[in-house]
């Protein structure tokens, strides 16, 4: 873990000020924080907090009202997904959001179609440039099935998978396309004890092994606990506390959070 | 126990990713394609190769087109006859404006011009899915054919409103299409263009392109989310989808009947290939041929069962007869095995790996 806390650079992603409101519903109230490289941040927060709204907004589905975010040095208030895509943030989904039809492998592969750019006349033929292509992304796929261990199921179409894989292969489509900024959405959500200690490995796996910004949400405390390096909390679409694991378990407006507070 | 894949190990992932991985499989595409090529052509009498064998590769080659498109990309279209009535009218005003045009050319460039037109009205697609969509290809369906019945142009001013397609050769010598055109040159010619056709289809869905469009099926959000454009990816499909569609339309035209009106791709053309698809198995390249050798053969399969049974019997009541056990069998195998021919073909083949054990 200290290595890890060793490797931390400069802000990677700043969020500045960011409101979000559905209607009257205020999901997001000027919300600040920051997300520097090679760190893996937490997002924690009750039911409702707006954890999921955010990463929404960080990577360009949801279009906030007001705020700016900058990444990498570009200041923007909204974007596309695929742009995001583009410029390296990749992400996996509260429910899981694999496409059930294709298999493991093909899963993998749909990561790095960002990659790929023989045009589809290759493509058709199969042959010659789009086949060295092809096979060159076959082996990044490889790289990542190895990592996850998930050698096995390469052809199983992932419908057939049970939930902690499913979970693992949206994992490897995320990496495959080898981000710079990885959002996970509750990736231990539903597991048992044993599934969330592997997740817990891969995860800090990929940010020792590929350098991988991380900043995920989770529910589980000796998990936030253990693998963050910094955590922060909402309540109610506001930031109500910004540190390191131990500061922030002994704040009192997180706790009267989780716990409620008699007024 | 010959169907085994034991001790065959691929040592590069090029031989893993090929379309036939295991040898049996090769063995047996290589004997099938040797009797398509060699053994039909000389044994089959006229009538097999213009009533069974040349519809099945004309329709065989929309479904591919219809497959593309429903089948990988999630896409529900209704358009189908209209965009085959497309291929075959821009056919026949290429084959006719420029007569030194060789016919395979004025055959692909149909399947361009269609797929320009399938831009145009997948563009909708952007917005609506599902059902919907499939109301506004409907709509397709009805102006495209209203536009080659409404304007003479199409038919280059003939009184009938009827094409007739030119004659062509293929190569010096062998026409194929007109009058002077053999059944057999034309099956021979047929079996190599869809097949080519075929293999280009399956490279395009193994590939990135075919990727993005099963990412779109399956999940649009998630598609978003790893880079892919739903605008590219939807109306690639459409353009792919056409031009095969459009190339089978031309072929029809020209090949299979010679001649044809633009009522000849009325909406039952769209929904018989539609069943094909489904009934073949929707994403199956193979399923494509399997859906269009069931509904072309089925009916005439029918019709001559009963006629043996019974020499005496009209023809009123052998049409209605077999309408109705082809709708009933259509109902039944769609209940049985839903996921169509090609689940079963797959099925079939996973029992023989094991077999003589269950499993």
């Amino acid at each position: 873990m200290s290595e890890t806390r060793d490797r931390i650079g400069d802000t990677l992603l700043a969020v500045e000020n960011v409101s979000l409101a559905f209607g009257g519903v205020r999901a997001l109230s000027e919300v600040s924080f920051e997300i520097r490289e090679h760190e893996i941040l937490a997002i924690i927060g009750p039911n409702g907090a707006g954890k999921s709204s955010m990463l929404n907004v960080i990577n360009g589905f949801y279009h906030p009202q007001d705020g700016a975010i900058t990444y990498k040095g570009n200041k923007r208030k909204q974007m596309r997904p695929h742009h995001a895509a583009a410029t390296g943030i990749a992400r996996t989904f509260q429910n899981i959001a694999l496409f059930k039809g294709m298999s493991t492998l093909d899963n993998i592969m749909t990561g790095r179609l960002l990659k790929m750019h023989r045009n589809f006349l290759w493509q058709a033929l199969y042959w010659g440039p789009a086949l060295r292509e092809e096979m060159e992304h076959r082996e990044a796929a490889e790289r990542i099935i190895d990592f996850l261990e998930i050698q096995s199921i390469r052809k199983t179409p992932v419908g057939r998978l049970p939930y902690g894989l499913q979970k693992r292969v949206e994992l490897g489509r995320a990496l495959a396309a080898e981000p710079d900024l990885l959002l996970l959405d509750e990736p231990m959500a539903g597991m048992n004890v044993e599934e969330k200690e592997d997740m817990c490995r891969f995860i800090l796996d990929v940010s020792d092994e590929f350098g991988t910004t991380i900043a995920l949400i989770e529910h589980d405390m000796g998990v936030v606990m253990d693998i963050s390096d910094r955590v922060i909390v909402l309540d109610y679409g506001r930031k109500i506390a910004d540190g390191t694991p131990d500061e922030v378990r002994g704040n009192p407006a997180v706790i009267d959070a989780y716990l409620g507070v008699s007024h | 126990m010959l169907y085994r894949e034991a001790g065959q190990f691929k040592t590069d992932y090029a031989a893993d990713q090929a379309i036939f991985p295991i040898l049996q499989d090769r063995i047996f595409l290589g004997l099938f394609l040797l009797l398509a090529l060699v053994a039909v052509p000389l044994l089959a009498n006229e009538y097999w190769l213009s009533t069974i064998l040349i519809p099945f590769l004309v329709f065989s080659l929309a479904a591919i087109g219809l497959n593309l498109l429903t089948g990988y990309c999630g896409q529900l279209s209704l358009g189908t006859g209209g965009f085959m009535a497309c291929g075959a009218f821009f056919a026949f005003k290429l084959a006719t404006a420029f007569p030194d045009l060789h016919i395979a050319v004025v055959f692909l460039l149909a399947g361009v011009g269609t797929a320009g037109v399938g831009i145009l009205f997948g563009i909708p697609s952007l917005r609506i899915k599902g059902f919907y969509l499939a109301v506004a290809t409907l709509a397709a369906q009805f102006f495209l054919v209203w536009v080659f019945n409404k304007f003479p142009w199409w038919v280059n001013y003939s009184s009938s409103g009827v094409i007739s397609a030119p004659a062509r050769e293929i190569v010096p010598g062998f026409f194929i299409t007109g009058t002077q055109a053999s059944p057999v040159t034309k099956y021979v010619f047929l079996l190599v263009f869809v097949a080519i056709l075929a293999l280009v289809a399956k490279n395009l869905v193994r590939g990135k392109m075919g990727r993005s469009w099963m990412a779109i099926r399956d999940m649009d959000i998630a598609a978003e989310i790893v880079g892919i454009r739903p605008l590219h990816a939807k109306l690639s499909a459409f353009a792919i989808s056409s031009f095969f569609i459009g190339i089978a339309g031309a072929l029809w035209a020209f090949i299979y009947t010679g001649s044809v009106e633009a009522l000849a791709f009325q909406i039952d053309r769209s929904f018989q290939v539609l069943f094909m698809i489904i009934i073949g198995g929707l994403g199956s390249i193979l399923g494509s041929f399997l859906g269009a050798a069931f509904i072309v053969l089925l009916p005439i399969f029918l019709n001559n069962t009963m006629l043996a049974v019974d020499p005496s019997i009209s023809t009123a009541i052998v049409s209605h007869i077999e309408f109705m056990i082809f709708g009933a069998l259509i109902i039944l195998f769609l209940i049985v095995e839903p996921h169509g021919l090609a689940r079963l073909w797959q099925i079939t083949k996973e029992k023989l790996r094991l077999w003589p054990f269950p499993y």
